[in-house]
């Protein structure tokens, strides 16, 4: 297996959204790859014919009737969120300005 | 009056029901202990003195009135700070959600408070339940009770401190990989993962879906089978909960009756890398069970073995999608709003300064492992590697009824000493994991002290899936045979505070 370079941690960051320090990134690239050295072992009795377990329950699709219910009050909802207007989550801006 | 906070939970309740003492009585002992001593021993991130108290008085109301109490009517409980609690703090252990005071109750809470348990407060943890010692919580370490300069596990060390310190005589935790267990094991308490699935997991802050699981900590047995009574059971708000009846873990704590009973010995769990005094006291442990008549066989389960690397798998990966959710835009930690930054660049910066290095260290890792290109090798494989364990499990219950092992490879070791060696950190759960992927049950209850070092060391005893009534048999049984060679519990033996 190809070791986790400087690089490649600065990438999982991102993906990760994760605005790491110069500093951490070497930091972490030396730790994941001890950990990944480590874990890397499940290969070796993964073998073709075994099935894979997602979850320990044999669980597809529970579904409940689709009703109308009691709820939170929008004041309760928004009472935790770092910035509200008007009813609604307030948020920075998500599309870049012309 | 005897001393209120050495009752166990089965005590206390009785001793409020027949009007021996009031239950605000009980809360104030356990609220004056609490200021007393968690300054030293920092098990709770919040104390919640004010509802403790008010719900005391409706216990004590409800008796005046002549209505029946239930079983834990009165009980103070401290309440690990994963589970949601409506306008009480709950930060999971991170600065992500410091001072959030959620709008609704899990189903555990709620649970609690229906039975009239009295919730002293929120205890402390690894941050989002990662770790095994709770030195990853952003509030700063707990310590544990018989030695202040030693880790009382993790993720829910603060849980178990809060029991072995005598601050309240019921906790809960929650188990992803041994986080009820390793704490109860280095504490000299109690600690039970019930079955996945049977305790509801709605308001649980999640870490890792199909592996968390919810349940009692306590000094005693008979107390933590009280408290599975009070928390399992179906629930529609959590699509994984079983609809099944809760098994009779209760009577079977009070049968503690191993006669005839098969118990099989994991062959892979020894050896290099576990401490000497804590494999004395499990073979001393094994040799008890057969002087109390159970059939003792060894079990071999090879695939064990790859149990800790297909959890540092799995765990990752799951967590690296459920901690999507702390974006910086609904609830929680927002910094770097400038007014001039995209919500994408508020989201990083914001996990950047919320979340510790464990955290992060688990975001990426899980994002690695389920990369394209990466995913078949170690994704795809740990998922085949909990199949295999799955395997070893059931051919293992084909032949006995239960299994048992240390709980973990050492006692409790030193503040700080594995703090940035992750490896080294992971090796405390290499015993606990396997039932977690499995989703079957499992117990640790106090089997002596280490020779070498004075320090607690704990007996797994692990059930099929909701066979949880038979960990509560062998465990009350070896309790029972310790207590009375000894002459009293292993807890009398801790320093005082």
């Amino acid at each position: 297996m190809p070791g986790i370079t400087r690089e490649e941690v600065a990438h999982l960051a991102r993906l990760s959204r994760l605005e790491l320090k110069s500093e951490e990134l070497d930091h972490f690239a030396e730790q994941l790859n001890d950990i990944v050295d480590a874990v890397a072992r499940v290969s070796e009795i993964a073998a073709e014919d075994v099935p894979p377990t997602s979850h320990p329950l044999p669980l597809t699709n529970v579904m409940r009737a689709d009703e109308v219910r009691p709820s939170l009050r929008p004041d309760e909802v928004l009472a935790a969120a770092p910035a509200a207007e008007e009813q609604r989550f307030r948020v920075p801006q998500i599309l870049g300005e012309d | 009056m005897a001393d209120l906070i050495r009752y166990t939970a089965a005590e206390t309740a009785k001793a409020i029901s027949s009007g021996e003492v009031s239950a605000v009585e009980v809360a104030q002992a356990h609220l004056d202990r609490i200021n007393a001593v968690d300054e030293k021993v920092h098990a709770f991130l919040h104390v919640d003195t004010d509802g403790a108290l008010e719900a005391a008085r409706a216990v004590d109301a409800k008796r005046a009135a002549g209505e029946e109490l239930g079983p834990l009517a009165g009980v103070p409980l401290a309440l690990k700070d994963v589970f949601t609690t409506k306008g009480i703090p709950t930060t999971a252990g991170s600065k992500m959600l410091e001072g959030w005071r959620p709008p609704y109750d899990a189903t555990l809470t709620r649970r609690l408070k229906e039975a009239g348990v009295v919730i002293l407060g929120k205890t402390n943890m690894d941050e989002f339940a990662m770790g095994s010692s709770t030195e990853n919580s952003a509030y700063g370490p707990t310590g544990n009770p018989w030695d202040l300069s030693r880790i009382p596990g993790g993720s829910g060390g603060g849980s178990a401190a809060a029991l072995a310190a005598y601050e309240a005589p019921l906790a809960i935790g929650t188990d992803t990989g041994g986080s009820i267990r390793q704490p109860g094991a280095v504490t000299g308490t109690v600690g039970v993962k019930p079955t996945y699935g049977s305790v509801s997991r709605y308001g649980l802050i999640a870490f890792s879906s199909s592996l968390d699981q919810g349940g009692p900590c306590a000094r005693t047995v008979l107390d933590a089978a009280l408290l599975h009574e009070a928390i399992a059971g179906y629930d529609p708000m959590d699509s994984t909960s079983i609809n099944a009846p809760v098994p009779a873990v209760v009577a079977a704590a009070r049968q503690a009756d191993v006669k005839g009973m098969r118990v099989g010995v994991v062959k892979e769990f020894g050896g290099e890398g576990y401490q000497a005094g804590v494999m004395q006291r499990f073979h001393e442990s094994v040799e008890l069970l057969r002087s109390l008549g159970a059939e003792i066989v060894e079990i071999s389960c090879p695939s064990f073995t790859y149990a800790l690397p297909a959890y540092y798998l799995i765990a990752p990966s799951e967590c690296s999608s459920n901690l999507a959710r702390f974006d910086a835009m609904r609830y929680g930690l927002r910094v770097g709003d400038n007014g001039e930054r995209s919500a994408e660049d508020v989201t990083a910066l914001t996990r950047e300064a919320g979340f510790g290095p464990e955290v992060k260290r688990r975001i990426m890792l899980g994002t690695y492992a389920l990369s394209s290109g990466y995913y078949d090798a170690y994704y795809g494989s740990a998922q085949k590697v909990r199949t295999l364990i799955t395997r070893d499990f059931d051919r293992a219950f084909g032949d006995v009824d239960v299994l048992i092992s240390p709980t973990t490879p050492t006692t409790a070791f030193p503040i700080g000493e594995r703090a940035d060696d992750p490896m080294a950190m992971y090796l405390a759960d290499l015993c606990t994991i396997p039932s977690n992927l499995a989703g079957n049950a499992a117990m640790s209850v106090p089997c002596g002290l280490a020779p070498e070092d004075n320090l607690p060391v704990g007996l797994q005893i692990i059930a099929p899936a909701l066979a949880d009534d038979r960990l509560y048999r062998v465990g009350a049984a070896v309790e029972a045979a310790l207590n009375e060679k000894w002459g009293h519990s292993l807890l009398e033996e801790a320093p005082a505070l």
